[in-house]
């Protein structure tokens, strides 16, 4: 059967992973956490990295752990990206992409030409490894982990060792990898916003154990998540462009419950593009005000969390086929009475667009 | 200037060194790299092992060495039964001796290259589908070149350099043991200071040569990009 199923127990004198789990075999699954959840574990497990005495894995109907057989990681069709892109200094890049290329016999997924240009680093390929910037580099280690060909790509926080500008100089890549690819991909991150933009499926981890898993969207509009993301907490909308207003220079997100006007970064009608709302810039009320908030969407309560913060509340909404999630303080949500299934509007006052 | 007896010694010395050179980088890579790896308790004993050659006077290493190889030891017997006669004060049995007298100047260099090489360009190596020995070979020999000259040149040099373990087990036989550094003992007791003297001035000056090309030569340092 398609998709990962896997089973690891380990007990170390400061650290213990005990996760049982199903990822879909296809997509972008994000196993986030904080530091010390055990999600980079996970993922070495996964790779081979770790020997989980007891563990279990099988991709794609495929045993590569069970009781009495263990696939050494060399043997593992993956391809595995290190925080630090951890180039062979002795190679040039094009050495450290033959380096693995040259290993494999069926290479039919990715071809060298594919992973160079799905990185952009043609330009690069004499560089010794020293010579480049850490965006570079990383990409790099991206196409070298690609030019195997792997039937599972693995990163593990290809970004966190990156500044902000370097960060968003290699997302693009990476969502390039999500379209143009039917690897699957395995993505660990700390960061709520990569999640937002990347993932599909999203795998939570506290304390070396699994929160919650499930689709995206679903689950990062869960309440009862004993990690709190504070002033990242919020909802990602899967919508398409319906409309743009060239006067006002506004585009508008069309998606299952309603739409909503943002500013437009030019924008084509018609595409598909994800959206996120943090919940710090959805306000409640009882009438539709004439404030100059203009998006307003008509929305019932379904839930009703803690925030971080004791004097504030997360606040979960359906609007339509969506979920919403605001925050407010808990004297406002008293004042306007909200209680699971009440009506309310749902302003929202900024939306990111991820492209 | 160097008699004919002396170019006989420093050949014989030269070959000798070369020998148990090739010798160590054969055996001593792998003790390093077990050295450099395992996590086992064993790793404590063994390594004071390899070391004792460090701190041991050269006449104990010998006199043991000696007892092994000789008639009655175990290794004297082994090699008689073998049709190998005794290796006590035969070339051979020179080189025996050098490979223990030696084995911290290849090891102890080779491990600490081994180290810094770390386990994480092994790990990319292994997701890059390349084997254990594979990566061996193609990753940490290359980045760890520098101590491999480094540990062969000590080697090398330490070897030249001994004494007291080439008396125990090698004697005085020209053309057979008796190495430079033995020559020169034997020209001073003769009381022939002038041949003496050009042959300790040949050592003197490759000692410090060797020293001086180890001292300068500083490869750049790698980053782990």
């Amino acid at each position: 059967m398609a998709g990962i199923e896997g089973r690891f127990r380990l007990d170390w004198p400061s650290f213990s992973l005990d996760v049982d789990l199903t990822l879909p075999g296809r997509g972008v699954t994000a196993l986030f956490g904080h530091s010390g959840s055990g999600k980079t574990t996970l993922l070495r497990c996964i790779a081979g990295l770790e020997h989980a005495p007891q563990g279990w894995l099988s991709v794609d109907g495929e045993v590569w752990q069970d009781a009495d057989r263990w696939l050494p990681t060399h043997r593992r069709p993956i391809g595995y990206v290190f925080q630090e892109a951890s180039l062979f200094p002795h190679l040039s890049v094009l050495g450290n992409l033959r380096y693995g290329r040259k290993r494999v016999r069926d290479a039919q997924r990715v071809s060298l030409d594919q992973a160079i240009e799905l990185l952009g680093i043609g330009h690069l390929l004499d560089r010794r490894p020293d010579l480049l910037s850490g965006g570079e580099r990383q990409r790099v280690g991206i196409a070298r982990a690609l030019a195997v060909s792997p039937r599972l790509l693995l990163l593990d926080e290809p970004l966190a060792a990156l500044d902000w500008k370097r960060k968003q100089e290699i997302l693009p890549y990476l969502e390039r990898l999500h379209d143009e690819l039917e690897i699957p991909i395995l993505y660990v991150s700390h960061s709520p916003d990569e999640v937002a933009r990347l993932a599909d499926h999203l795998v939570a981890m506290e304390g070396g154990k699994v929160l919650a898993a499930g689709p995206l969207t679903e689950t990062l509009a869960r309440l009862d998540l004993p990690f709190r993301l504070g002033e990242d907490a919020g909802a990602v909308l899967d919508a398409t462009v319906g409309a743009v207003d060239k006067e006002w220079r506004l585009a508008r997100m069309d998606f299952d419950g309603g739409s909503l006007w943002a500013p437009d970064p030019g924008l084509t009608v018609g595409r598909r593009i994800r959206v996120r709302v943090l919940a710090r810039d959805v306000s409640l009320a009882k009438e539709p005000g004439t404030s100059s908030i203009q998006n307003a969407l008509r929305g019932q309560v379904d839930a009703i969390g803690d925030d971080e913060h004791p004097g504030l509340a997360l606040v979960r909404l359906r609007v339509g086929e969506s979920v919403l999630l605001a925050r407010l303080t808990r004297r406002a949500a008293a004042s306007l009475g909200v209680a699971s299934g009440r009506e309310l509007w749902v302003q929202v006052k900024s939306v990111a667009l991820l492209e | 200037m160097v008699n004919s007896s002396d170019l006989q010694a420093l050949w014989l010395t030269v070959r000798l060194a070369s020998t148990v050179t090739v010798i160590l980088l054969l055996v001593g890579t792998p003790i390093a790299w077990w050295l450099a790896r395992t996590r086992t308790w064993w790793k404590g004993p063994i390594g004071a092992v390899v070391a004792l050659p460090l701190v041991l006077p050269p006449s104990v290493l010998g006199f043991y060495l000696l007892l092994t190889m000789g008639p009655n030891g175990p290794v004297g017997q082994l090699t008689h039964a073998l049709g190998l006669g005794l290796l006590p004060f035969t070339f051979w049995g020179l080189v025996v001796a050098s490979v223990f007298y030696s084995l911290p100047f290849m090891v102890q260099p080779l491990q600490t290259a081994f180290e810094a090489v770390g386990d994480r360009p092994l790990e990319v190596a292994a997701t890059l589908r390349a084997s254990p020995l594979d990566a061996f070979f193609t990753v940490a020999m290359p980045l760890a070149a520098p101590g491999f000259l480094t540990a062969s040149i000590l080697t090398f040099a330490h070897t030249v350099g001994e004494f007291g373990v080439v008396l125990m087990i090698g004697g005085n036989l020209p053309g057979v043991t008796r190495v430079a550094s033995v020559q020169i003992y034997d020209h001073v007791e003769a009381l022939e200071y002038m041949q003496a003297h050009r042959l300790a001035a040949v050592m003197l000056l490759f000692s410090f040569l060797v020293l001086l090309a180890l001292y300068s030569w500083r490869p750049n340092p790698k980053k782990g990009a």
